[in-house]
């Protein structure tokens, strides 16, 4: 008992390594509840919508807000790859970060509970998750085997037990799940209750529908790949930001041998969204989905391919080729992936991304 | 708990026998086992009568039963110690097959109930697999869950099931080294989980506590990876692990699935981590030219079957692994003998 005491305490807070990416359209009451987990940290918030709304922000907060009145005088018309009436302008926080680490959580996201009732510090745990490394080549039944009470199972090769460096750390919700449309509509009444104890390292080679709701990643590590899309306002999508920024991390992250883990922590998911208006969003997207899959499932990045800007400018060129024809929107989407890159080494100069050869470790 | 109506006829339970007592075992199962039909197979080295309890339906075999039916390919085939099962799943015609180590008895979940692991597994086999894209909420045909945003529609109806890997609290399935340097380790973290992994993903196959459709995998769980000093421990052995390779290979090309997480059982303390690491750790050492092998192989297209597939298999490590070490030429030997006894046994 007295072990595990110890080690949680020893988890190191990064206070000054990373900032908290907090997208807004309504209020930050919530912030209130997170204090005890948040306060040593410096928030980033990205204001949505209207910008001559004041976002009042709760006392004792160490913040930077951001409207959109900001972000246009900040990238000029380079702006134009930010969504507006989206929660992707969330994005633009972590361009203008200056730290080491992410972490990323909707404003009507609130502290879980575990099965003991004991309050889960979600903060804490993706920090777990982001300074151990990550097993995508070989799966361990036992999940993630540098969790405390875990080890590598019998059968895995000890050559790969050293782990890759762990770029994304990906959470999940108790009470409202991240559904569609189409599930919202045949379930309303469905609440997740089911506490997973467990963290693993999805598989190299296989993609997964990253949520954007409770989320931490390596910024030098992966940072440019974060871009959520081109959503909201005048665009004829929504609800994919997080999939798409999810899809194009996880190919490059299985291109420069970085990991992702998804499982705890839980945060506690309190606002159901209307899922006739989810419905109207989503719905090109239910279609465009059976294009992407493959089209991602599928796609190579050459060798040269050694740093994430270069990855992702390979990967809009492939989207530019292969999806422009399924939508003239990919073809605005690419342009915009170009944009946003062009951007991020402007307020990101000389590095803020590590170059890594092929497969190795850093 | 699962709201899958299980025929019971359907299911056999196959107990390799490595110790000749089976009563507290059988006992701490009976209100599973009772409900099935067994197929106990004694390892054929063990000497001295097998302890079966009262009030269960079952068939034995022995040594003299292997050696009646396997005939002449026993100079190829081993079923000794924990291979004795094997010979359980040659005999069986049902369509599911659920094995669990002697060793293990029920666990309790979180809240203290008693774990059913053959209704899980069977639960598991008959739902549908999802390898082709990684759900967050795990089993999405659990009840409680769906699949999440962001889940392609077309890839929602699943595959077949063909393997169903479950877990194990108290003694987790930990290699001779890892549960020497950390010998107070005990496995308490239950994951109230099942989840398919991912096509073209390897791990490592625990036998412990396993499920598998025999009629779309069947030939697939075989006998064939033996140590020089293969003993009666797990921590001596790696048999199972070449196995779950050699499936999870089959059900990748084959477009079924693979599970792994509950069931539970609870493993109980046998042996000595250190002793076992003194003997030999061969297994541990050949892992590393393994895992390799099986994460590139690639099968031809007209591998269609389990049989195919192995057949394969078997050729592919004689070419490349079996230069290296005689393991591996006896291993593809013995895969292509068990194919062909499989074929003999299951026309007759």
């Amino acid at each position: 008992m007295a072990a595990i005491e110890a080690s949680k305490s020893s988890t190191p807070l990064l206070k000054d390594e990373l900032d908290i990416v907090i997208p807004t359209i309504r209020n930050l009451d919530f912030l209130e509840m997170w204090r005890p987990f948040f306060q040593p940290y410096h928030l980033i918030i990205v204001q949505d919508g209207d910008p001559s709304r004041t976002i009042k922000v709760p006392e004792g907060f160490d913040y930077e807000l951001y409207n959109r009145n900001d972000i246009n005088k900040i990238l000029g018309p380079k702006a134009s790859c930010i969504s507006f009436k989206d929660s992707a302008c969330r994005c633009f926080g972590y361009m203008v970060s200056k730290k080491k680490y992410i972490f990323t959580i909707d404003d009507d996201c609130f502290v879980a509970k575990d099965p003991s009732g004991k309050e889960i510090n979600a903060l804490e745990q993706h920090i777990k998750n982001l300074l151990s490394p990550s097993t995508p080549f070989f799966f361990n039944t036992l999940y993630d085997p540098y969790r405390d009470g875990a080890d590598f199972v019998r059968g895995y090769p000890f050559s790969l037990r050293e782990g890759v460096p762990t770029a994304v750390s990906h959470g999940l919700w108790l009470n409202i799940p991240d559904y569609d449309a189409p599930t919202q509509l045949v379930k309303p009444r469905e609440r997740n209750t089911r506490y997973v104890d467990a963290v693993m390292t999805i598989p190299k080679g296989t993609l997964f529908p990253m949520c954007g709701m409770n989320l931490g990643f390596n910024r030098e590590l992966i940072g440019p790949a974060m871009y959520f899309g081109l959503m909201g306002d005048g665009q004829p999508i929504g609800r994919y930001d997080d999939m798409w920024a999810g899809w194009c991390t996880k190919v490059i992250c299985d291109h420069l041998g970085l990991g992702i883990k998804t499982g705890l922590p839980y945060i506690w998911h309190s606002k159901a969204s209307n899922p006739f208006v989810n419905l109207k969003k989503e719905y090109k997207g239910i279609y465009w989905q059976e294009e992407l899959i493959p089209f991602f499932q599928s796609a190579t990045l050459s060798k040269e391919c050694t740093t994430v800007q270069k990855c992702y400018l390979e990967l809009a060129k492939q989207v530019k080729a292969k999806l422009g024809k399924v939508d003239d929107y990919f073809n605005k989407l690419a342009d915009a992936m170009v944009t946003w890159i062009e951007a991020w080494d402007e307020l990101n100069p000389s590095g803020a991304s590590t170059e890594l050869a092929n497969g190795s470790t850093k | 708990m699962s709201q899958i109506s299980i025929n019971h006829d359907e299911v056999d339970i196959v107990i390799g026998a490595l110790q000749l007592d089976l009563k507290s075992f059988m006992e701490e199962w009976r209100p599973v086992f009772s409900l099935f039909h067994l197929i106990i197979v004694k390892d054929p080295d063990l000497k001295g009568e097998l302890e079966i309890p009262a009030g269960f339906n079952f068939d034995l075999y022995t040594k003299s039963d292997i050696d009646g039916v396997v005939g002449s390919s026993s100079n190829a085939i081993s079923f000794s110690g924990y291979s004795c099962r094997y010979f359980g799943y040659l005999m069986s015609r049902k369509k599911y097959i659920i094995s669990i180590d002697d060793d293990c008895i029920p666990a309790r979940d979180s809240a203290g109930n008693f774990v059913d692991a053959v209704s899980q597994h069977i639960t598991n086999l008959s739902t549908p697999a999802t390898p082709f894209f990684f759900n967050t909420l795990y089993d999405p045909f659990c009840k409680g869950a769906d699949f999440v945003r962001g889940y392609p529609f077309s890839l929602r109806s699943g595959v077949d099931c063909g393997l169903s890997c479950g877990l194990w609290l108290n003694l987790a399935d930990l290699d001779a080294p890892t549960q020497a340097l950390k010998p107070e380790l005990r496995n308490t973290r239950y994951v109230d989980a099942v989840l398919t992994v991912p096509a073209r993903t390897m791990m490592p196959v625990s036998g412990i506590n396993i499920s598998f459709n025999r009629e779309l995998v069947g030939p697939a769980l075989l006998p064939a990876f033996r140590l020089a000093k293969e003993g009666n421990l797990r921590w001596e052995t790696v048999e199972d692990i070449w196995t779950g390779m050699c499936v999870k290979v089959v059900c990748d090309q084959l477009r079924l699935g693979v599970k792994s997480g509950l069931p539970y059982v609870w493993r109980k303390e046998r042996g000595d981590a250190i002793e076992s690491l003194k003997k030999e750790w061969e297994g541990v050492k050949l892992m590393e030219d393994v895992v390799p092998f099986f994460q590139s192989l690639r099968l031809s297209t007209s591998a269609a079957t389990a049989e195919d597939c192995l057949s394969e298999i078997a050729a592919v490590v004689k070419e490349q692994l079996a230069p290296a070490n005689p393991v591996f030429a006896r291993a593809a030997e013995t895969m292509v003998e068990w194919v062909k006894l499989w074929k003999r046994v299951q026309t007759q």
